[in-house]
């Protein structure tokens, strides 16, 4: 009953998806209030109905309703219950629910946080959001439903591949969910520019905290999946280049560039016609993921097991929604207003070298992804392209983007003079390179990359300094913290994340080139000597979990001679499907971490055991959660929460840009960041 | 420390001293063994197969592979490093036999030529393109100067404002 | 104006890769010895141990290569068709045990049957690692010349059979 139920609901979803991708976009065009007016009540209807529909296939996980096909294949009776819940879009179906209803979920928002915004851009946006909809549901529907019988019902279900039994792979996929479908937003907003014709800068304006937050939601999605792995697979390693990796770090490349490009659009109205183009393809490329995961083109260990048909769908959708929009821009863009003019050197062209370079990335990884398919398709043989080629290719790239991340936020605006940037920042260069140069050796050994890695890092570090000691020098009268406390959170924010991303090159730079490990063989009472710390094994015990049979080994760890940490690694044998799974055990550190896994069984008790040393290596998450902070910080500017603009005052306003636009110190947008 | 050894009055006492003597240092714990025979070997092995792809598996190298293939053919790098094999000649034995889907580094070879040049294709075109178009849009935006009234306006709120522009 | 187009049109030509790619095998690696000569290899009889085989024994005759093995469960998908094929007197199928031991693999062919002239062993895969083996089972079609001329990666299926080994038996018998 309640599968069919949930299949009632989306099917439901499915014809209020229709109606919202229809009737307020025809009545945007012919000025139909009503039909405008239609769009925020059918957005929350289609959300309610898919949250019927995953609750429904929710409930049967929790249920251990085996007759529903989906749960047979991806649960067990012994699950425990947060991931019976977990396993509900742990499949191909059902994971797709969940981004369909992540989908409305963010329809919500736009139709609740959008009071001040014009009805008809409201109509547009939510409109092209529904038409999405429609697409996805109807993909469901027809090809992946998860509400699919099994009859007659199983006993038992095969479980959930033990690997996404963990926390960290509970939430990774709805942190990338939300992310992949933020940009939707962005893009809708680009559409709905496209659409009305009315390209100003003020859509920009509307359309960044939302471009943000889904930025936010990516970020903290990818960086999940990394620490996992890391913690997860036992071998230490957290980036693989995989191409389904690649496939989310696509729109994470683009999705960086166009909050940058938005900056440059929202304040000095130029370049909007490329706005609109990043924001279409940020989405375009979410959308490309969910094509490579699902499709079986490309060979990962995160694919989805799915069949071609699946894949022509998918395809067909890509086809419809993303040439469409690319039409559309190239019939509507050209007739576009250039915006405010700038220098050669300027913050926007030092905002537009960083797209540039961030685009040239994003198209040198979606190269290297695709090429062993291109190749293939073209009958030129099988090559793989794996991590040697990525790291060749994208490091070079963001070396300068890096260093052009300490000139971008000390330039001006319009015109900017390279001598004097380079006179401010002499310092801090100074200072980066001799403690670059340095610090390998604190470190036990001098290492060129390291060095080299480490002056990107501390190049970051020193410009935020410079940055911020020159905006308080200008700030007026009062206080260190006075004259802090009047800067905006958008100007921090931005220091943030740029911050993180120091830190993160520092963790990465420092895990590379000083980690260690031993592989060894540990009889009982054994001891292995590695980074100042000595591990003592004592054997490794049968012990039982809820789902699952294990070995779990015991050892000491000591520091001078002092028992500090007793760790655990365990060796499990899951109990459905017989799959084997070695969890380590992890010290964690702030400056580094102890990682401990256990290998095959010896005689008499002894075991291979694999221990490794890894110096910093959590900076590199800690790095991408201050890149989230920054994000957060932006949206809750001032700005985006001040009372409610008047819809008259916000038409004025769009009539000035075009005047205000040429000299940025009348433009209404409010303080620079 | 001399010990009189015509003091010590028996055996008993001397066999002690010794037993002490090999005890020290009073480390009893056994330092554990490297699983590999030749750990540099090893590392060796391990860097080279890091580059390397375990074809039965759903991409993952043959340095962190567990399949049972990739053992195989872990064992066979290593003995073939042990045979005195350079890097290349071990490659190059793999390849033959398996071609170039086992590299994760893509040969240089005319397929591949529009893969490695690529990016820095894009880079060098992309930054004419955005370079040439800069230039031309300066060129092409016409900038009204400031009236009277807009230039007053202007001074005042840079007067009241002057904290915040940097 | 037309440079508004370009997107779409890079867009276009991405599809048309994606749309071929759906019908391409990602995972299936093609053997670089197609054409080149098999690789010798020299080893003990199956069934009887003390006698050898060497492949350049079979030179002067068209023959098969089975990979196979008792742990392998794709095996028992092809070996009916192998055990007929053998029948026929086509072509000699010569069995290569892979990464298997003695007492399963002789209990498995008194199971299912024997279709190999005889088989020889590769208890820890060496011989495969020659032939440029990843999986089991592969067929592989050698020429009178002892060059490989085909391999077949997975189980023999009829349409395989049909379409690919048998006529080009026939061509290299001549």
């Amino acid at each position: 009953m309640i599968p069919e139920l949930g299949n009632f609901a989306l099917i439901l979803a499915l014809l209020l998806a229709i109606t919202q991708g229809t009737l307020p976009i025809i009545g945007a065009a012919r000025g139909i209030p009503s039909w405008i007016a239609l769009a925020r009540p059918v957005v929350q209807g289609q959300f309610v109905f898919l949250a019927i529909a995953f609750g429904c296939l929710a409930y049967s996980f929790v249920n251990n309703d085996f007759s529903v096909m989906n749960v047979a294949r991806n649960s067990n009776s012994e699950l425990p219950i947060q991931y019976r819940i977990a396993a509900s879009w742990g499949s191909h179906e059902g994971s797709l629910l969940l981004w369909v209803f992540m989908l409305s979920a963010w329809s919500v928002a736009v139709s609740v946080f959008s009071r001040h915004l014009p009805d008809e851009m409201v109509a547009r946006v939510l409109g092209v959001m529904g038409l999405v909809s429609v697409g996805f549901i109807l993909f469901l529907l027809v090809t992946s439903n998860p509400f699919d019988r099994l009859l007659p019902a199983a006993f038992e279900g095969s479980d959930l591949n033990p690997l996404l039994q963990d926390p960290g792979m509970v939430i990774h996929p709805p942190m990338l969910y939300m992310g992949y479908v933020g940009f939707s937003v962005a893009f809708a907003f680009a559409i709905a520019a496209l659409i009305s014709g009315e390209m100003d800068a003020a859509w920009a304006r509307w359309s960044r905290p939302w471009t943000t937050v889904a930025w936010v939601f990516l970020t903290i999605g990818i960086m999940l999946g990394s620490w996992w792995a890391y913690y997860e697979l036992g071998w230490g390693g957290w980036w693989f280049w995989d191409p389904v990796e690649n496939a989310s770090f696509l729109p994470w490349l683009v999705g960086t560039a166009l909050v940058h490009s938005l900056a440059v659009t929202e304040k000095r109205g130029s370049f909007k016609s490329w706005t609109v183009l990043l924001a279409i393809c940020a989405f375009s490329l979410s959308l490309l993921g969910t094509f490579l995961v699902r499709s079986g083109v490309l060979t990962s260990v995160h694919a989805f097991a799915t069949d071609p048909a699946r894949g022509v769908f998918i395809l067909a959708f890509l086809v419809i929604v993303i040439g469409s929009s690319l039409l559309l821009f190239a019939w509507r863009a050209p007739k576009v207003g250039l915006g405010g003019k700038f220098d050669l050197v300027s913050r926007e062209s030092m905002l537009l070298a960083n797209n540039l370079l961030l685009m040239v990335a994003a198209g040198s990884v979606l190269l290297g992804t695709l090429y062993p398919l291109i190749m293939d398709s073209l009958d030129l043989g099988k090559i793989s392209v794996g991590p040697p080629y990525f790291e060749a290719v994208f490091v070079p790239l963001m070396t300068p983007a890096i260093f052009l991340m300490g000139l971008g936020p000390l330039a001006r605006w319009k015109q900017a003079s390279l001598p004097e940037l380079m006179l401010r920042l002499r310092w801090a260069f100074g200072v980066s390179v001799v403690t670059a140069l340095l610090m390998p050796f604190i470190m036990g050994e001098w290492k060129p990359l390291v060095s080299f890695g480490l002056l990107l890092a501390f190049w970051v570090i020193a410009t935020i300094f410079v940055s911020i000691r020159q905006r308080l020098h200008n700030s007026g009268q009062g206080g260190l913290f006075t004259k802090l406390a009047r800067q905006s959170r958008s100007y921090y924010s931005m220091h943030l994340a740029h911050f993180g991303i120091a830190v993160f090159i520092i963790g990465v730079t420092l895990v590379n080139g000083y980690e260690t490990e031993k592989d060894v063989r540990m009889e009982i009472g054994s001891t292995v000597e590695m980074g100042g710390y000595t591990f003592r094994f004592n054997g490794a015990s049968p012990v039982s979990g809820p789902n699952y049979q294990a070995m779990r080994g015991d050892i000491d760890v000591l520091h001078n001679g002092e028992k500090i940490r007793v760790m655990q690694p365990e060796k499990r044998t899951y109990n459905a499907s017989g799959m084997a799974m070695t969890e380590p055990a992890i010290d964690t550190g702030f400056l580094r971490d102890l990682y401990v896994a256990l290998g095959e069984p010896l005689e008499d008790g002894a075991w291979v055991v694999r221990v490794y040393h890894k110096p910093f290596v959590d900076w590199i998450w800690f790095g991408c959660l201050l890149m989230a902070f920054g994000g957060i910080l932006a949206v809750t500017d001032r700005r985006y929460r001040l009372k409610v603009h008047t819809k008259h005052v916000e038409t004025a306003t769009v009539a000035d840009d075009k005047r205000v636009a040429s000299n940025p110190r009348l433009s209404t947008g409010g303080k620079k960041a | 420390m001399s010990l009189d050894l015509r003091n010590t009055c028996n055996g008993k006492q001397l066999i002690l001293l010794l037993i002490f003597v090999l005890l020290s240092p009073l480390n009893w714990a056994k330092e554990a063994m490297p699983v590999a025979e030749d750990p540099v070997l090893e590392r060796r092995m391990i860097a080279l197969s890091e580059d390397l792809r375990c074809l039965v598996c759903q991409n993952e190298s043959l340095a962190g592979s567990r399949a049972d293939f990739a053992n195989d053919l872990r064992r066979e790098i290593r003995e073939q490093m042990q045979a005195n094999k350079s890097d290349k000649e071990i490659v190059d034995f793999l390849v033959a036999r398996y071609g170039d889907f086992v590299l994760y580094r893509p040969p240089v070879k005319p397929a591949t030529y529009l893969l490695w040049a690529g990016p820095f294709v894009f880079l060098l075109t992309g930054a004419g393109i955005l370079f040439f178009y800069l230039k031309r849009r300066r060129k092409q935006i016409e900038e009204p100067p400031l009236t009277e009234e807009q230039h007053r306006h202007a001074e005042a709120l840079l007067k009241e404002d002057k904290g915040n522009n940097a | 104006m037309t440079r508004f187009l370009l997107p779409l049109a890079a867009f276009i030509v991405l599809v048309g890769f994606l749309a071929v790619g759906l019908n391409l095998k990602p995972r299936e690696v093609p053997s670089p010895l197609i054409g080149k000569p098999a690789p010798v290899f020299q080893s003990q009889l199956l069934h009887e141990p003390e006698r050898m085989l060497a492949s350049q024994d079979n030179l002067g005759k068209v023959w098969l290569l089975n990979v196979w093995a008792s742990w392998c469960v794709s095996c028992r998908e092809e070996h009916p068709l192998l055990v007929e094929l053998a029948k026929s007197g086509i072509v000699p199928i010569y069995g290569l045990n892979y990464k298997d031991k003695r007492d399963l693999a002789l209990q498995w062919l008194s199971q299912y049957g024997d279709p190999y002239t005889v088989s020889v062993v590769d208890p820890e895969g060496r011989i495969g690692i020659d032939y440029g083996v990843y999986g089991v089972p592969e067929t592989y079609v050698i020429d009178k010349n002892g060059v490989i001329r085909h391999k077949q990666i997975g189980p023999v299926t009829i349409e395989s059979l049909e379409k690919k080994i048998l006529p080009l038996i026939k061509e290299l018998q001549g």
